[in-house]
């Protein structure tokens, strides 16, 4: 494994561009094989052999997520009242979670559809794991709406579903937008994901030595075969998914901010609330991966498949997206000065010196002052700086919602019924509860499924080209010389 | 009960995707039309060395995106202007700029669901056994090898002419795949 460690610490170095411009995505001298193998080793690995740190890992998120069940039974038995929310702050951390798990799940349909269009070939290394991370996002922001009705066993109400009262849901709400919105969002990108899974599935059937696995990844590769007109139909299905995305992502922050937009409250009722939602979503959402990334790259041994460059594209949208959300916050102030509108202007006022200045300057100073290190490359290509600051992008994240969704309701038109909001610690442990869920799903995924889309890294590498040439042509290409 | 068995196609093994694009316009150009190659990765140009068409699936989306669309804002304004008019804050009942978001939603919805579902019957897949998983090298198909299968049942087919065929094109491995 020599040179293993070697291709390994590899990944970690920051090379300049060689000769055409371009570094390479998949570092080292590898042919297809290696990547294949490197892939798959983590899926394949015995049970019994699994890292005691995984297992530990994945134990303590079982444990918190049984925690979350137990709080979910205990709301559902004594009611809403066990959290803060009350007059006049009607929508507390449930609405504040919902909208920063949501928003961490854009970032894996961005970069698998966004970036896909605009032939960012980068985004092969880490589009599976974000596309991971988007469908485990959305199912933890799902839970907190899905809870926050009050009688869950009329959860149903949100659909337009024929009953005996013959009663109909109403279109013309912007609550009803968002059950759509975030519904198809959801199921688009886990077909998507699905779609993009089945190639490697189909590898990891190819080389299953137990039969249950053989059987298990037999069937959600469902025969796939790699013919070439499969393929053909394939990139056509892969490329209109693409597209439908891309819009769809930016929808769904949209929809998300016509909650609050479409209401009469000052700091909700703005026009700037779409773009500035999507700047934000892609912005915690980029964190996010990095937080996750950062670790699986190193624990998986993936290094030199997610190098530093990787790491690098990924600070610089974190670093244009946070910069675009400081003038979103800038702007918003802007105009409430400008409507002369004292309502507006007091509520911004309130926001930066009134009773949650402390949760607003934690937001101003994780979202835009702390990505403004990223100008400088050192600390853009520092691995365990870039870790850190993730870690703070997604503090302030939550806290930006938290000051959107709270600021506004504690302090609105009337002064006699002001309130100051306290969280209970069933909304605290709910939230953690969240992580729970949401790592026990990435655990699974990151110990069985391909975390890299091996057939698409594979099809980013030189030779996959058909008009590639070996450096010597008397001699035989790479992948044959290694298998003979 | 046990039947001999019959050839099912000649199965050939290439190492590299210029090997097999060149390869898939040989066989293209002897006039076979019942054969396929298998990579590992798409081989971009290759549909094109084949002589494959284009997938109709956009065509499906089309029609599944147009329904879609159609559905739910007709569907939105029968609920809320005919079957259920409820008056809120006196605004209109068939809004349709209120009913844009939820038909977008629901066009999207739909054309990927055509796209998912229309990918998986242009495959004709699922289907879990097909001859070419019973041969051995045929399995790092998924991983690093590239193949030519060509159909007995193609009208062409001959299995030594075939063979010599393959044999021209750079084939490193010939099999025969049995049904």
């Amino acid at each position: 494994m020599a040179t293993d460690m070697t291709a390994q610490s590899y990944g970690d170095v920051n090379l300049e561009d060689p000769v055409s411009g371009r570094e390479l995505l998949i570092r080292g001298n590898h042919d297809f094989h290696y990547v294949t193998e490197a892939v798959c080793s983590v899926a394949e690995m015995k049970l019994l052999d699994t890292p005691k740190p995984w297992v530990f890992g994945w134990m303590l998120a079982v444990s918190v997520l049984a925690f979350l069940g137990s709080l979910i039974l205990y709301l559902i038995w004594e009611g809403v009242g066990i959290w803060g929310n009350n007059n006049p702050v009607g929508w507390g951390w449930p609405i504040v979670n919902f909208v920063f798990w949501v928003g961490i799940g854009h970032a894996g349909t961005l970069i698998s559809a966004i970036l896909y269009l605009f032939r960012q070939k980068w985004r092969t290394s880490i589009n599976r794991y974000a596309e991971a991370m988007t469908i485990f996002a959305v199912i933890c922001a799902l839970v907190f709406p899905g809870i926050h009705v009050g009688r869950i066993w009329l959860a149903y109400w949100l659909l337009p579903l024929p009953n005996q009262m013959d009663m109909w849901v109403n279109f013309r709400s912007p609550l009803l937008w968002d059950v759509f919105a975030v519904g198809t969002y959801f199921t688009v990108s886990l077909l998507f994901w699905f779609t993009g899974l089945v190639p490697d599935f189909a590898t990891l059937r190819d080389r299953a030595q137990h039969k249950v696995a053989q059987v298990l990844y037999g069937i959600v590769a469902m025969g796939w075969r790699g013919s070439q007109r499969h393929w053909n139909h394939y990139e056509k299905a892969y490329q209109i998914m693409a597209c439908f995305s891309a819009p769809l992502v930016l929808s769904v922050h949209t929809v998300v901010s016509f909650d609050f937009a479409v209401s009469q409250l000052p700091g909700w009722h703005t026009t700037i609330f779409p773009p500035y939602f999507v700047a934000g979503a892609i912005f915690s959402g980029f964190a996010m991966v990095q937080t996750l990334v950062i670790p699986a790259r190193a624990w998986l041994g993936l290094k030199h498949i997610v190098t530093i460059k990787h790491i690098e594209n990924m600070n610089k949208i974190i670093l244009l997206t946070g910069s675009l959300v400081g003038y979103a916050y800038t702007m918003e102030f802007f105009m409430a000065w400008y409507s002369g509108n004292e309502y507006e202007g007091f509520t911004f006022i309130n926001r930066m010196f009134g009773p949650y200045w402390w949760a607003y300057w934690i937001m101003m100073s994780c979202n835009v002052f702390s990505p403004q290190f990223y100008w400088f490359k050192k600390l853009r290509t520092n691995i365990t700086f870039s870790f850190i600051l993730s870690i703070f992008v997604n503090i302030g994240m939550w806290f930006e919602r938290f000051v959107i969704t709270v600021t506004s309701l504690a302090n609105d038109f009337l002064i006699s019924s002001w309130d100051y909001f306290v969280p209970t610690w069933v909304d605290i442990s709910m939230f953690i509860g969240s992580f729970g869920l949401f790592f026990t799903l990435f655990l699974l995924f990151v110990r069985f499924f391909p975390v890299i889309a091996i057939a698409e890294a594979k099809s980013v590498m030189p030779e996959a080209d058909p008009h590639y040439h070996p450096p010597h042509d008397d001699h035989p290409a790479p992948a044959a010389a290694a298998s003979a | 009960m046990a039947k001999p068995p019959r050839t099912w196609g000649l199965l050939a093994q290439y190492e590299s995707a210029a090997d097999i694009y060149k390869a898939c316009e040989k066989v293209r150009d002897a006039g076979y039309s019942k054969w396929d190659a298998h990579t590992p990765f798409p081989v971009h140009g290759l549909d094109k060395a084949m002589g494959d068409k284009p997938s109709p699936l956009p065509w499906m989306v089309l029609g599944g995106g147009l329904t879609g669309g159609t559905f739910a804002m007709s569907f939105m304004i029968w609920v809320n202007a005919f079957d259920y008019p409820l008056n809120i804050g006196g605004k209109p009942l068939a809004s349709v700029p209120a009913f844009i978001p939820v038909t977008f939603e629901l066009t999207v919805l739909f054309s990927v669901f055509a796209c998912f579902f229309g990918l998986w019957f242009l495959c004709r897949l699922p289907q879990l056994f097909h001859p070419a998983f019973a041969n051995k090298a045929f399995a790092r198909v998924t991983d690093d090898k590239f193949f030519i299968i060509i159909e007995a049942a193609d009208s062409k087919f001959d299995k030594s002419n075939t063979r010599t065929l393959l044999e021209q094109t750079g084939a490193t491995l010939i099999e025969e795949v049995e049904d």
